[in-house]
């Protein structure tokens, strides 16, 4: 008979490391001061470790404590977070505290990330999208403890994550659910909480630390830095896809080209008699650049994958928009919005830096390695979805009409791009970076945020070209060409098939769709500044300190 | 910096209110456009001093696709550039000769 | 375009004077730039980064410059100095109804060294010398560079400063006092502090400011026009009393850490609430208790 197996071993090993931490703690509550002791407690060599670097807020505290560990002690952690936003999120690497990184996004830190990476101080398993990763917390990535962060804890140990809830309950669930050890910094204790968002059975300690956790404002965008061609090209994206298609579901990758929609909403959309036809359901960051559309009564509703600084109140005074809790404060969440965006929108735009001849769209830049976040899981045709709507059915129609092909809708892929970014770099190119930046860092693929397989439509100053119609490679190589401008790939077109397409509507320039250029400036925008956004809202909107001028 | 000119001829003759124009700003990112009229023999002359060198190519391309769009004769079309993209430029270029026609205000 | 902040130089000065009546002085197509910017392989700007002419407001003759921040920050160069003394000069000969400076500039041009400084002292004399034969010398300030360093001297010798909320006027720029002075003497940052310490809100209530506008065209023309009237007293005593006024704010307000202080003492209700409201609103708030 062969030995019985332990079932338990998780439990077992659990209690073992609460019994090496209960000399700092009274019950969950962990002082600031033993937090370092605490963790060189809890963890063991080895561990998977899950810090909360979110896209916007950050367990700083934490992050610090991790930090200074001894690495004689513990070393060589496993850690799987969604974003590297922090020092010491790569300094743990440096010290030799963690060695192993699965992640979705270092934006702050791609530089330092791609030397450690070649000075062979960490390996990486994995680069995600956030849906991904989250997935991977409930198969083969799940935490042994997960350092996690709160606005505020009450004595039992619940806590309160607010508007800036993001992923914390997706790392909770996967952490406790399978005998890992949750510990949560938090800004403060108090005596009863507004709502409670993570119930103190799943945490294990609570800290309150010396400063509020860190928290970046990302999804700001000074209206007093759209340029005239941002309006232009909103215009042509209203016009020519909005109102074809009737976008009511959608979300808009963070950029000034999308700021610059959502502030012609009320404008440039509104004159066309489009409100009420487009932009009512959003999953979306509370962009501040939405309030003017908001106020113009075309949003029936947004959830959120985070807050952002500033906006809290108008939220609060917006409760039929916003997803509120019982206390008025928002809840984001990052992983079920992501679902939303990826199933329940029939449109993604956003912006990239570099497109090639197939429609591959990437961010990678060579000497940083910068991973995805979320826009592949919003960029991305839903092949899993069911239900149909008008935009799904006519994309799917316009990709398959003429084709032997069981019918299907097709999610609307925007990708909208100026062809020439600063410094005369151009956005269309032959062979994109991410080439040379998969064969220097050792990837097995070269990173692209969205194939071009699933990109519907690409958008310039020059106009829009339609993929879905395209029947042939050469048809989309050119269509590509034939928006791609002044570049190297615009300026090596084939000018009788570009015409061509043209009259078939494949591209459609500005004049096409009935634009006049000349009315293309920022007069068109609903708010022309920071100010003006928050006079839209009634001066609800705080906006952070960095984004005023009075 | 880099200076860079073209010639271009068989453009349209010029109304008698068009008046020389100034549009835009030396800032990086951007360009000014002054456009006047001269006597050239009908042709059109462009100069264009800029500060993002090895672009006379791209340069040629826009300003052809300009000329066919709006060319005129007897008019000298000089540019101090910081690097604006050709989007920029096209932009700046067709409101400069908007309001060289349109006269004074 | 009716936001003044927005608006170009050029833009600017077409709004505040009266419709198609704007004349310039050594045009653009002159060519007259700086030999300076061509040497350094700098780019440069066929106005110099400054457009100066006459025109009508309200159907007075007046004299205007306009610098373009956009160029160079507006800093003042050996032609874009000279362009501005000559208007100064011309304006002692033809005794205008006044002269508009609409200001917007970081000061010296340091690109032209000895060049750009000579030049704002000679703006300095020129002002001083146009003010003395009788003609007053307005500067308009609301711009997004704001009028700082030498600019903003000059802008205090003229009889009053029209400005707006958005608008800045100072010595030394933000980035400057806190490169020198250290980042928790004054964390250039934050912006919010930057326009308590040198906005136009705060310049009004300390005096620095005559005149507080919105940030709209019409607006920045119509306190210009009431600014045509103004017969400024160049006295001795009235020189010996700015003195007395400058001496009595270091004693009112000296030991005061943020301008929020200075306005409490100011008698100001809601000091804090001072940056939230509108022009006008403003003015109703304060107009009674300036410095």
């Amino acid at each position: 008979m062969t030995a019985m197996r332990n079932w338990n071993s998780q439990a077992e090993d659990k209690a073992a490391r609460l019994t090496r931490a209960a000399p700092w703690s009274r019950g969950k509550h962990v002082l600031a001061e033993d937090t370092v002791a605490l963790l060189e407690a809890i963890l063991r060599p080895g561990d998977r470790v899950c810090l909360e670097g979110n896209n916007q807020k950050q367990a700083d505290f934490l992050a610090r404590s991790l930090a200074a560990l001894d690495p004689e002690k513990i070393h060589d952690l496993h850690m799987v977070q969604s974003v590297l936003a922090l020092p010491e999120h790569l300094d743990i690497f440096e010290r030799g505290i963690a060695s192993r990184l699965d992640f979705s996004f270092s934006g702050p830190q791609s530089l330092r990330l791609a030397s450690l990476l070649a000075e062979g101080r960490i390996t990486i398993g994995a680069i995600h999208t956030y849906l991904e990763l989250f997935g991977r917390y409930f198969v083969d990535l799940t935490p042994r403890v997960s350092l996690v962060c709160a606005q505020y804890c009450d004595a039992a140990g619940n806590l309160y994550t607010g508007p800036n809830t993001e992923d914390t309950p997706t790392i909770v669930e996967a952490t406790a659910f399978k005998r890992g050890i949750v510990i949560a910094q938090v800004n403060q204790q108090l005596e009863t909480l507004p709502r409670v968002d993570i119930p103190a059975d799943w945490v294990d300690f609570v800290i309150v630390s010396p400063a509020p956790h860190f928290i970046e404002p990302l999804f700001t965008r000074d209206p007093a830095q759209i340029s005239e061609i941002q309006v232009l090209m909103a215009m042509m994206a209203i016009k020519g896809i909005y109102a074809d298609y009737e976008v009511n579901r959608l979300n808009h990758g963070i950029g000034f080209d999308t700021a610059a929609i959502e502030l012609l909403l009320p404008t440039f959309a509104a004159e066309l008699g489009l409100k009420g036809k487009i932009c009512r359901h959003w999953a979306l960051n509370p962009h501040p650049a939405l309030i003017p559309a908001i106020e113009a009564g075309f949003v029936d509703s947004v959830h959120s994958f985070g807050s952002e600084l500033g906006m809290e109140n108008y939220i609060r005074a917006r409760p039929d928009i916003f997803f509120t809790g019982p206390d008025g404060g928002m809840r984001s969440n990052r992983a079920l919005c992501q679902a939303a965006g990826h199933y329940a929108c029939d449109m993604f735009i956003g912006s990239t830096l570099q497109i090639d001849l197939a429609g591959n769209s990437s961010t990678a830049t060579l000497g940083r390695i910068a991973g995805f976040g979320g826009a592949p899981n919003m960029g991305a045709d839903a092949r899993g979805r069911r239900h149909a709507s008008p935009a799904w059915l006519k994309a799917g129609r316009e990709a398959r009409a003429g084709r032997n092909l069981i019918p299907r809708g097709q999610k609307l892929v925007v990708q909208m791009v100026e062809t020439f970014r600063e410094h005369m770099q151009p956005a269309f190119v032959e062979r994109l970076d991410a080439w040379e930046l998969a064969e220097s860092a050792g990837m097995e693929l070269p990173p692209v945020m969205i194939y071009g397989e699933d990109v519907s439509h690409i958008l310039t100053e020059e106009g829009i070209a339609n993929l879905l119609l395209c029947r042939t490679d050469e048809e989309r190589e050119q269509a590509i060409r034939g928006v791609a401008g002044y570049t190297a790939v615009g300026l090596g077109r084939d000018r009788l098939m570009v015409e061509n397409l043209r009259d078939r509507g494949i591209i459609r320039r500005p004049e096409d769709l009935g634009i006049d250029k000349r009315m293309a400036t920022r007069d068109l925008l609903a708010a022309r500044s920071v100010k003006d956004l928050v006079r839209a809202s009634g001066g609800l909107y705080d906006p952070p300190k960095r984004f005023r001028n009075w | 910096m880099e200076t860079l000119r073209f010639t271009y001829s068989g453009g349209l003759p010029v109304g008698n209110q068009a008046a020389a124009t100034l549009v835009g700003v030396v800032g990086s990112g951007n360009l000014e456009i002054l456009v006047e009229r001269q006597s050239l023999a009908g042709a059109c002359e462009v100069e264009v001093i800029t500060a993002a060198i090895g672009f006379g190519t791209i340069w040629q391309s826009v300003l052809d696709d300009f000329f066919a769009r709006h060319g005129l004769a007897d008019i000298r079309i000089s540019i101090n550039d910081v690097g604006a993209t050709p989007a920029v430029v096209s932009l700046r270029l067709d409101q400069a000769i908007a309001s060289f026609l349109a006269g004074p205000q | 375009m009716s936001s003044y902040y927005e608006a170009s130089a050029r833009e600017r000065l077409q709004g505040v004077l009266d419709p198609a009546s704007f004349e310039e002085i050594m045009p653009p197509g002159e060519r007259v730039v700086s030999p300076h910017l061509r040497q350094l392989d700098t780019p440069a700007a066929f106005d110099d980064g400054i457009v100066v002419g006459f025109g009508l407001l309200s159907g007075h003759k007046v004299l205007v410059a306009a610098q373009e921040g956009g160029f160079m920050g507006g800093a003042v160069g050996e032609v874009h100095g000279a362009k501005l003394v000559g208007l100064l000069e011309r304006a002692r000969d033809e005794k205008p109804a006044a002269v508009l400076l609409l200001v917007e500039s970081g000061g010296v041009r340091l690109h032209e060294a000895n060049a750009g400084l000579i030049a704002v002292s000679e703006i300095m004399r020129a002002v001083l010398a146009l003010r003395g034969a009788g003609v007053p010398v307005l500067v308009l300030d609301g711009g997004a560079f704001g009028c700082f360093g030498g600019m903003s001297i000059v802008a205090k010798l003229c009889d009053a400063v029209i400005i707006s909320e958005e608008g800045r006027l100072g010595l030394s720029g933000p980035e400057v006092i806190e490169t020198a002075g250290g980042v928790e003497e004054f964390d250039s940052r934050d912006r919010a502090l930057v326009w308590r310490t040198v906005g136009g809100k705060h310049r009004y209530l300390l005096r620095d400011a005559m005149i507080l506008v919105a940030d709209r065209i019409p607006a920045f023309r119509q306190a210009a026009i009431d600014c045509l009237s103004l017969r400024p007293d160049l006295s001795l005593a009235a020189l010996e009393a700015e003195h007395a006024l400058l001496a009595s704010r270091m004693e009112r307000f000296g030991a005061c850490k943020d301008a929020v202080d200075i306005w409490r003492h100011l008698g100001i209700a809601d000091p804090a609430g001072l940056p939230l409201l509108e022009a006008d609103e403003f003015i109703a708030a304060t107009h009674d208790k300036r410095a």
